[in-house]
């Protein structure tokens, strides 16, 4: 029972899209509630697991099972969780029936097409967490390129096909890279001596596993470590997105039904950091703390940067995406924040999930006004505490758990991933933490002055005209000041209020309570980053070594040089040429 | 026992397709319209009866362990993929004749006052060359000697010309028969020299002679000579035009939108199939024990799989005509296929370093994602004749959600999404390549990432598109085998992705003795050519 509940867990969303497959067209008020019961029963069964998890061994693979695939390739469909997988099923499994919720009003044509989407997507992102075999983990994390491939470009706005396709392609191009890479170390562990490496559990053969691979990974060179990290990171850079390859995401988010963007901010971008946290971490571990500056300095980069950015945006959903980017530059910061501790990885984990929950709140909010004013044009609102008061408390209250108000969760993820940064002066130290603390002071100007114009402020309503579709209704709106239009303004229904009380529960909870996820984290954080921080301490060893030589024989040598000295790399810089030549 | 004997034994399934073709022929003739309609029926239940025949001739409980030592298990698998594949390219194909204007399907003369004249009617020469044509392509799996492997080549390709030629009522279809012919002449002579080369740089044409002369010479010593390298390399040329490879694919795009979308969808699969068999046996003749080709063969692979997939992508992004598209995607693909002959095969190791097992189970993944593409499109027209645009599939989703699904799932498929079956196929592919052309397997996948551009451009069209409503806008027919095929198709991408075991394993097998096997006599090492006649004289 307990190794099938992962399985239930996969099948119930595809269960129910087969449901809403074979409901007639055009009975929305049946598919619906179909959809939302399917993803209700898939939120109970992740309860389920939470609670036969065994929180004693956070750490180790628990709920596991297998089903052969391809016996010869060595490809199975292995399932398993520790705490930082079933922290983010969680995560989805709970934003799953609230997205359902949210879009009932939202989406009036081709219903049924959506939420079949979106069921099949839930199983996607589910899949991806569960994984525990690195093939059946690539699949479910392409295959969610589908669904929101077509939620964007159904449902979307008006750029909406060329949103789907910068999308599409993108991440597509990126995790095709990945694939090669992937096979490359499958490669390599197949073609290791089994007698040599015989502490290797399946070294010499043909496997996907990520355990096997991770372990294979160890014995690679750090030339090769670093020419797997890099195929590792065109894939998850993208899908994250870090600087410089985040120009997608403005444009998917904006142009993205709210469901897409909700679905995107709040669990697809967090496919990205955790196959960087569950593949790259673990498989290149020297690669990763040598070039931890470089991908810190592209996180500091992209955290400032769209910081900026957001200062200056008009479109109140493009401020939210970018914002988007500048938060997700703090996860990867702290993700790579290596060293003796493990605050900033799991400061990381707790960022995913808080970043899940506020962002996710805050395109759900941006939806209920665009839903009604079709605009998403920042200087159109104004005043909205007046207009739409229920609205703006909430809206407030995730800007709030947004920017890392203590007490709400944002500050818990925030603030531990900036002190990790600022405590491994061996990776990243305070010369990456200043520039990032100065990037959360810009989160807070650009988030305040968004909410000061919108919630605050003389009184703005946007002209609007009731129930016309998305489409049409673009080039309407073109603002005046219509006073007038304040009374006609309905304030949140009970469904909407429905779809944000859990998630504002969540944002307090967790941020008045995060040992609640944080204590669970320590076990497996330390799994995933053990040989990172060993080779850290390894190169420290090194470094005092090195440096007292030198001191010993009085000669100042170039920096270059004793880098590559620590490294204890043999320089050869065709990670395939030497393999091949051991295979002979 | 006389050795023709002994293959005849293997021959059954090839003799059943032949005796059907020409069936196929008698019965279009026939002077009652209802029995000329059984034609169809007749090629289908032939193609059923030869895999029937292929299962037996290789089952040890029909056929003796020891003369099934001489079967070579590709032949199996190749001819029971090209009955399964075939099987639906028929459906597919099942009611193209009645589309010509030459084909009456009464007994009455029709409203213009044509009756049914013989001279004219082709409906039997589009079932029994579509037999033949696929004869060809087993045939070219069971060959053992160079003479053999070239008429079966041959028996692929010029049956096709003819059904290109009369799968239309246009000019377009005589014009890309024409050019398919005259392209197709030129490759055979060159793929005829380079076979005379080989032969007289070895003094044989059976495969296990040239061999064992190859081997012998090795094991002198000698190295290869320099004419039998030149042999290969122009046989691999030549017999890149089946394929649609660089340098022999220019042909492809053009060929492809003349003939009729059914046949279409049987010339990038049939001809490639046989292609890539033939090459599957010339390489095999010079690898070595560990699998590897010489030198010069690697770079000319190296550079004809660069070339042509990135030429296929390219261009390939470039068209709105939708056959088009599939027909530089069809050069695509087959740039990624040469990957799999460049890796090493061999008969040990797991599955995952065999190269041509790959190609093996690629064929059919191709073959499958293809022909659902191919089928759909061939289910829409648009005044009278078939649409060939993308934007004629537009809105197809809200006009027909399952030739929309269909079309998705063969193009995710193409694309190699997992878990389509395109997508196991690329792993099988490109793994063994990893080890020592990781650069071109690095290429392969930007390949598949541009390939994606225009394979979703089609998706898109279903999906996004508006459906149109004016006057002479696409519309879709009513065509039961036609979406039955693609249907099967497009269930086998998503059921064989998922359970892709065994047919993983059948593609293994099919390897693992294909090799031909070194015959125990004895061989000078360089025999001259008057040896070699005056023992087959003496042997005759």
């Amino acid at each position: 029972m307990n190794s099938a509940l992962l399985l239930i867990l996969l099948l119930i969303p595809l269960l129910g899209a087969a449901i809403v497959a074979l409901l007639p067209r055009g009975k929305d008020e049946l598919i619906r509630p179909a959809a939302l019961i399917t993803t209700l029963a898939n939120f109970v069964v992740s309860l389920l697991a939470l609670g036969l998890f065994d929180w004693k061994n956070t750490g180790d693979m628990q709920l596991v099972a297998s089903f052969a695939w391809v016996k010869s390739f060595g490809l199975t469909f292995g399932f398993g969780v520790d705490s930082v997988s079933l922290w983010l099923i969680m995560l989805t499994t709970f934003l799953m029936p609230i997205i359902i919720l949210g879009s009932f009003s939202a989406v009036t044509h081709r219903v049924k097409e959506f939420f079949l989407w979106l069921l099949i997507l839930e199983t996607a992102m589910i899949g991806t967490f569960i994984a525990t075999d690195v093939i059946f983990f690539y699949i479910c994390f392409e295959f969610t390129l589908i669904p929101l491939y077509f939620l964007i470009g159904i449902y979307g706005s008006t750029q909406r096909l060329r949103a789907a396709k910068v999308f599409f392609l993108y991440t597509f191009t990126g995790s095709m890279l990945t694939f090669a890479g992937v096979l490359w170390v499958a490669w390599y562990n197949a073609n290791l001596n089994p007698l040599e490496f015989a502490t290797l559990p399946n070294a010499g053969q043909w496997s996907f596993a990520i355990a096997d691979l991770v372990a294979a990974a160890h014995t690679m060179s750090a030339t090769q470590q670093a020419w797997v990290l890099g195929a590792l990171c065109a894939g998850f850079a993208v899908k994250v997105p870090i600087f410089p390859v985040h120009t997608w995401l403005p444009l998917a988010h904006t142009e993205a039904p709210t469901a897409g963007s909700v679905i995107l901010a709040g669990v697809l971008l967090k496919l990205g950091t955790y196959g960087l946290l569950r593949l790259a971490i673990p498989m290149c571990p020297i690669a990763v703390v040598e070039y931890a500056p470089v991908i810190g300095t592209l996180a500091v980069i992209g955290i400032l940067y769209t910081g900026l950015i957001c200062w200056v945006q008009k479109d109140i959903k493009k401020l939210v995406a970018y914002s988007s980017v500048s938060h997700l530059g703090f996860c990867v910061l702290g993700m790579f924040a290596l060293g003796s501790n493990i605050i900033g990885p799991s400061g990381s984990v707790m960022y995913m999930i808080n970043h899940g929950l506020s962002t996710g709140a805050l395109f759900l909010c941006i939806g209920m006004i665009y839903e009604r004013f079709h605009t998403r044009e920042m200087r159109q609102y104004g005043g909205f505490a007046k207009v739409m008061p229920i609205w703006s408390f909430f809206m407030v209250f995730f800007c709030m758990a947004s920017v890392g108000l203590p007490g709400l969760n944002g500050f818990i993820g925030e603030f531990l991933t900036l002190m990790g940064a600022f405590t491994s002066t061996d990776t990243l130290g305070p010369a990456f933490a200043f520039p990032a603390g100065i990037g959360m002071i810009i989160g807070a100007i650009y988030i305040l002055y968004m909410v000061g114009k919108v919630v605050f402020g003389p009184v703005k309503v946007p002209e609007h005209d009731h129930g016309h579709s998305a489409a049409a209704a673009d080039s309407h709106g073109h603002g005046h000041d219509s006073h007038h239009d304040a009374h006609h303004v309905k304030d949140l229904s009970a469904r909407e209020i429905t779809t944000l009380v859990p998630l504002a529960i969540g944002c307090l909870v967790l941020g008045l309570f995060p040992n609640l996820i944080l204590t669970t984290l320590d076990a497996p954080v330390e799994k995933i980053v053990a040989a990172a921080s060993q080779h850290v301490q390894e190169r420290k060893v090194q470094l005092v070594e090195t440096t007292k030589t030198e001191q010993e024989i009085g000669m100042n040598r170039g920096l270059e040089s004793e880098t590559e000295k620590t490294l204890l790399v043999p320089a050869d810089l065709k990670p395939q040429a030497s393999i091949t030549e051991a295979r002979r | 026992m006389n050795p023709m004997l002994e293959k005849l034994l293997f021959l059954w399934p090839e003799i059943i397709m032949l005796t059907g073709g020409v069936a196929c022929l008698l019965i279009g003739l026939a002077s009652k319209a209802s029995v000329r309609r059984a034609t169809v029926a007749v090629a289908a239940g032939t193609l059923v009866l030869a895999g029937v025949a292929a299962v037996i001739v290789s089952d040890p409980a029909f056929v003796s362990a020891e003369r099934l030592a001489s079967l070579s298990p590709m032949a199996t698998y190749v001819k029971l993929a090209v009955v399964g594949i075939g099987l639906l390219l028929l459906m597919v194909a099942a009611r193209v004749p009645e589309k010509l204007h030459t084909t009456i399907d009464s007994e009455q003369p029709t409203e213009d006052g044509r009756s049914w004249d013989p001279a004219l009617a082709v409906r039997g020469e589009f079932f029994g060359f579509f037999l033949f044509s696929l004869t060809g392509v087993m045939l070219c799996a069971g060959a053992s000697d160079l003479a053999w492997l070239f008429l079966a080549l041959e028996l692929v390709s010029l049956p096709t010309y003819v059904m290109i030629a009369i799968s239309r009522d246009k000019l377009e279809a005589q014009e890309s028969a024409v050019k398919y012919f005259f392209l197709g002449a030129l490759a055979v002579a060159i793929f005829l020299y380079g076979f005379a080369l080989i032969y007289g740089a070895t003094g044989f044409t059976t495969f296990a002679e040239i061999r064992a002369t190859i081997v012998a010479q090795m094991a002198a010593g000698q190295g290869m000579s320099p004419l039998l390298i030149l042999g290969i390399a122009l046989s691999v040329i030549g017999i890149s035009f089946k394929i649609a490879a660089a340098p022999m694919q220019f042909y492809a795009a053009d060929v492809y939108e003349g003939a009729a979308s059914p046949v279409t969808a049987f010339l990038a699969f049939v001809p490639k199939a046989a292609g890539f068999v033939s090459l599957i046996l010339l390489l095999d003749l010079v690898r070595s024990p560990a699998g590897e080709l010489p030198t010069q063969i690697v770079v000319l692979l190296s550079i004809m799989a660069a070339v042509t997939m990135t030429y296929g992508n390219v261009m390939g992004l470039l068209q709105t005509n939708l056959k088009r598209m599939l027909g530089y995607s069809s050069i695509a693909h087959s740039g990624y296929m040469i990957i799999g002959l460049l890796a090493a095969s061999t008969s040990t190791g797991s599955t995952l370093e065999s190269g041509t097992a790959g190609i093996l189970f690629y064929l059919v993944a191709y073959g499958l994602g293809n022909l659902g593409g191919f089928a759909v499109l061939a289910c829409i027209e648009k005044q009278g004749d078939e649409a060939q645009q993308i934007e004629d599939l537009n809105g197809l989703s809200q006009r027909n959600p399952i030739l929309a699904a269909i079309m998705l799932i063969s193009m995710l498929s193409l694309i190699g999404l997992p878990p389509m079956i395109g997508f196991i196929g690329k792993i099988y592919l490109f793994s063994p390549a990893v080890a020592d052309h990781l650069w071109l397997v690095v290429l392969a996948v930007i390949n598949s990432a541009i390939s994606g551009a225009y394979y979703l451009r089609v998706t898109a069209a279903c999906y996004f598109g508006e459906p149109s409503k004016a006057a002479g806008s696409s519309e879709i027919t009513d065509n039961p085998p036609r979406r039955t095929a693609a249907l099967i198709a497009a269930v086998a991408a998503i059921v064989i992705g998922l359970t892709a075991g065994w047919l993983v394993d059948a593609a293994r097998q099919a390897t693992l003795v294909s090799k031909v096997s070194a015959p125990t006599v004895e061989r000078p090492a360089v025999p001259s050519i008057i040896n070699t006649v005056e023992q087959r004289a003496s042997a005759n």
